[in-house]
């Protein structure tokens, strides 16, 4: 073990993912940077999570700040406190973090002793309900601009005391691609509604922030030393990212939008990093991790090479996003020569006409083909993953989910005496930089509707069990995905009265937002449920994933016609801006789809259950599970 | 069938690992290892390794053991204690260091039916060299040492006077002193916290450390493993 090693010319960096460290632990975004940034000479890295509420309380009680975990350093020694958000409702946790490293919340009230703090994560693509609270946002790929950051923070560093003046480093900051300041920006509402936001008068910024891309993944065969925890924690098992971004185009999925193009390791490069990590970690278990992991040119090839490599013994493969169309007999054989691990297939909607509207274009043959192949294969247990809540679904379409899954028990009773098919159930997030970004989300009320629909017709079903997320939850999650600056005093006032861990269902509390948004005179409605106007100003119309506004809007209307859009992977190009805007392409080595499935273009995934069976909480609420699938 | 049987320590911050982790550090450890394991048969196959007599959670200690289940042409020709205990002790995680390895056969004892008493050394604070002799002397003129132990939900009590072999003051501190105490372990594990907490409930346990885990035969007290051992450098971890 290699402890980060301090010098005042570094930028020293802590990055915090604010949950738990078993939650935190895996992710590989974090993991990246930290190598990354220890391998700099100009920086350093250390890492930190959020302390669970039964310590914290003892930290407060002994005077005892957030410090690292690697060498136990006080997070307000660091010079930049680096967040990884990627799920809304941990934005309390942000504050939490701050509280008990003793930094002020709020980005105006810091000094130049104070650290500089930053957030990453897909959740900076609308940044603004937690703009005050942050110094820097960073949108895109990490890879490149850590490095960046840090030269101008050591740099800044060098300089005597008189010299250093925080705002300057932050106008240097925003000098750089990718790079957001909110105290740069000014919002002007009017009736209630954001009617503009940009550049301060005589701040000299950018009025469209672009995120980062890297070209070539293979520069970056990171993490070389996945961190091995001593303890249990989700997706504890080698993680090797195959590839990134994903043009399958469904249209409520927010990873898929802004990670564009598509960027493939090569194999070779895969292989050898399976091999060496294995022998490094000792892990008996790999995941290929990418958004959809059989749309990679040659997928079977990556999957025997793997599987039957030289260990004394078993290794179990896990591919945590694979289309229902590849997942055929074979690949099921392949995948259980060590344990058999959990499957989970995502068809997100009930019928045809609504997955076209959403585009995911697999059909019910699609499905059924691929739980024909894993009960034939062994399996007993099927899991299926849907959305409720989506634009234009009608009961008919939430009944369909109920009728999907009795026709995969009847495949399922071919095979066995007891098939059991689990059927997950959350509720529809619109997310900024979505083709959905429009859609008035389902009210509570509705959403529950739905809920009871599904149970009712549910109950009838031997061998069928039916989980929901807590639609309470969804509002929430609904209020910050779209919100604006005006949320800053409502998460305060939401962590004041101990919402932390508002993820966890143990922790939730819908009253604590409830009041938080009545004292602020905020209406939910007005945030999660009512629909957006074409010209309406948007609060992250000046942050930009690539992907043309005028893109998505068309490609709303299609949804609205139930009109699909194939892969622009192997299609000619749709113009949306991600490719085109930034002058890089697609890194494929195939340039056609893989076979099989009715398109040739369907997706679901299945993924190991661990982590599912590990964070379980009641029967009814899997938050974690759900913001993971809804982003 | 025979078995690899490790001896080796779990001292610094890793004390805080449960006992259910450990034994995933193990697992990994095998493999890292290259250690050619045999595999349980079933639905899911896992590693056969056992364990001795767990230890606490929160304990440090530099003699715990595990079994490790091999098929018998491990054993062969070309089988180098040292360079496979080198091989494990690489693999292992900062704490944890393997001190010597030996070989069983799975006819033998298991390890916890094998072990009689331990030796533990305590870290006491909350009292003066003098007043602890007091404590110790009374307890040892007693005829009986009642303890409450809970067990399957039932509250037994139970005499322990006489697991208690022996208690020998080894060093003096400031505000206390380190003890050097044998235990016995049957029919159940007497726990040295328990007892200090039974004989006088002011006395605080800073750091306790298993120093021995032994058979007892007659007189003599014999190590689990009969090889010699190569003792491996304490490791500096932060606490």
């Amino acid at each position: 073990m290699i402890l980060p090693e301090h010098s005042p010319e570094k930028a020293s960096w802590l990055l915090i993912y604010p949950d738990t460290y078993e939650i935190g632990l895996p992710n590989q975004g974090l993991q990246i940077l930290y190598e990354i940034l220890n391998e700099r000479s100009d920086s350093v890295a250390e890492r930190s999570y959020a302390p669970w509420v039964d310590m914290s309380r003892e930290m407060r009680k002994r005077k005892i700040p957030l410090f690292s975990v690697d060498t136990h350093r006080v997070a307000a020694e660091f010079d930049i406190l680096a967040f990884n958000l990627s799920a809304e409702l941990v934005y309390t946790n942000l504050l939490e973090c701050l509280d008990l490293s003793d930094v002020p919340f709020y980005s105006k009230d810091r000094n130049t002793q104070d650290p500089i703090v930053i957030a990453g994560g897909h959740c900076t693509y609308n940044p603004e309900p937690f703009a005050d609270f942050i110094d820097v946002a960073v949108l895109g790929d990490g890879e490149e601009v850590v490095g960046e950051i840090s030269e101008i923070v050591s740099n800044w560093k060098s300089k005597s005391e008189n010299e250093m003046d925080r705002s300057g480093l932050l106008e240097e900051l925003a000098g750089l691609p990718g790079v957001y300041v909110p105290s740069l920006y000014e919002t002007t509402f009017s009736d209630g509604r954001l009617i503009s936001i940009s550049p301060k008068l005589g701040k000299n910024t950018n009025d469209l922030i672009e995120k980062r891309t890297i070209s070539d993944l293979a520069a970056w065969p990171y993490p070389k030393n996945q961190l091995v925890p001593l303890t249990e924690v989700v997706h504890d098992r080698l993680n090797v990212e195959i590839f990134r971004g994903c043009t399958r185009g469904c249209r409520f999925c927010q990873a898929g939008m802004i990670t564009r193009p598509v960027r493939e390791r090569p194999r070779e490069q895969i292989v050898s990093m399976v091999e060496k990590g294995l022998k490094r970690t000792g892990y008996d278990e790999v995941s290929l991790t990418s958004l959809s992991s059989a749309d990679f040119s040659g997928i079977e090839n990556v999957i025997s090479e793997v599987m039957t490599q030289d260990s004394c013994s078993p290794v179990s493969l896990s591919l945590p996003s694979l289309r229902v169309d590849a997942f055929t007999v074979d690949t099921a054989s392949q995948m259980q020569q060590a344990r058999r691990t959990g499957l989970t297939f995502a068809p997100e909607a009930g019928t045809w006409r609504l997955r076209q509207v959403i585009n995911k274009l697999i059909s019910d043959d699609d499905l059924f083909a691929a739980v024909e192949s894993a009960y034939s294969q062994g399996w007993r247990r099927v899991k299926l993953y849907f959305l409720i809540g989506l634009p234009t679904e009608t009961d008919q379409d939430t009944l369909g989910i109920v009728d999907l899954s009795e026709k995969t028990l009847e495949i399922g009773r071919k095979y066995h005496k007891n098939p059991s098919v689990t059927v997950s159930v959350g509720g529809f997030v619109p997310k900024p930089g979505t083709p959905f970004q429009w859609f008035g989300q389902n009210t509570e009320k509705e959403l529950l509707r739905k809920i009871y629909l599904l149970r009712d017709a549910a109950k009838k079903i031997r061998g069928l069990k039916l989980k929901w997320h807590d639609s309470r939850a969804t509002v929430v999650e609904g209020i910050l995905s779209r919100g604006d600056r005006r949320l800053a005093p409502v998460l305060e006032k939401v962590w004041k009265e101990g919402g932390v861990f508002q993820e966890w269902s143990e922790h939730f509390n819908i009253d604590l937002w409830r009041n938080a948004m009545e004292e602020e005179g905020l209406s939910i409605e007005d945030f999660a449920y009512r629909h957006r106007e074409e010209d309406e100003v948007l609060p992250w119309d000046h942050l930009s994933a690539g992907l043309h506004k005028d893109f998505l809007w068309q490609d709303w209307r299609d949804a609205l016609n139930n009109q699909g859009l194939e892969d622009c992977r192997w299609t000619p190009c749709y113009d949306c801006g991600a490719c085109t805007g930034y002058g890089i392409e697609h890194v494929v080595a195939s340039a056609v789809p893989p076979a099989g499935g009715s398109q040739g273009t369907g997706i679901a995934s299945i993924q190991d259950n661990g982590i599912m069976v590990s964070i379980s909480k009641s029967e009814t609420t899997e938050s974690l599970e759900f913001l993971g699938v809804n982003e | 069938m025979r078995c690899l049987r490790i001896r080796y320590t779990k001292r610094g911050k890793i004390r805080f690992i449960g006992h259910r982790d450990v034994a995933r550090i193990w697992e990994r450890t095998l493999r890292k290892a290259n250690i050619p394991v045999l595999y349980s048969q079933g639905f899911s196959p896992h590693p056969r390794i056992s364990f001795g007599l767990a230890l606490p959670t929160g304990f440090e200690s530099e003699a715990e053991y595990v079994d490790i289940y091999l098929g018998e042409e491990f054993f062969m020709n070309d089988f180098d204690s040292k360079s496979i205990q080198q091989d494990i002790d690489r693999a292992l995680p900062v704490g944890m260091d393997a001190l010597g390895i030996g070989i069983v056969s799975t006819s033998e004892d298991s390890l916890q039916e094998a072990v009689d008493a331990c030796i533990w050394e305590v870290r006491v604070s909350g009292v003066s060299i003098e007043e602890f002799k007091k404590i110790r002397d009374e307890m040892f003129s007693s005829d009986s040492l009642n303890i409450e132990r809970e067990r399957k939900g039932k509250l037994l009590v139970e005499d322990v006077r006489g697991q208690v072999h022996s208690m020998d003051i080894t060093e003096e501190h400031g505000d206390g002193v380190t003890i050097l105490t044998e235990l016995g372990t049957k029919p159940r594990v007497l726990r040295p916290t328990d007892l200090l907490k039974r004989i006088n409930s002011e006395l605080r346990t800073v750091r306790v450390l298993r120093k021995e885990q032994l058979t007892l035969q007659g007189n003599q007290r014999i190590e689990p493993l009969s090889i010699e051992l190569h003792p491996a450098a304490p490791t500096e971890v932060l606490a």
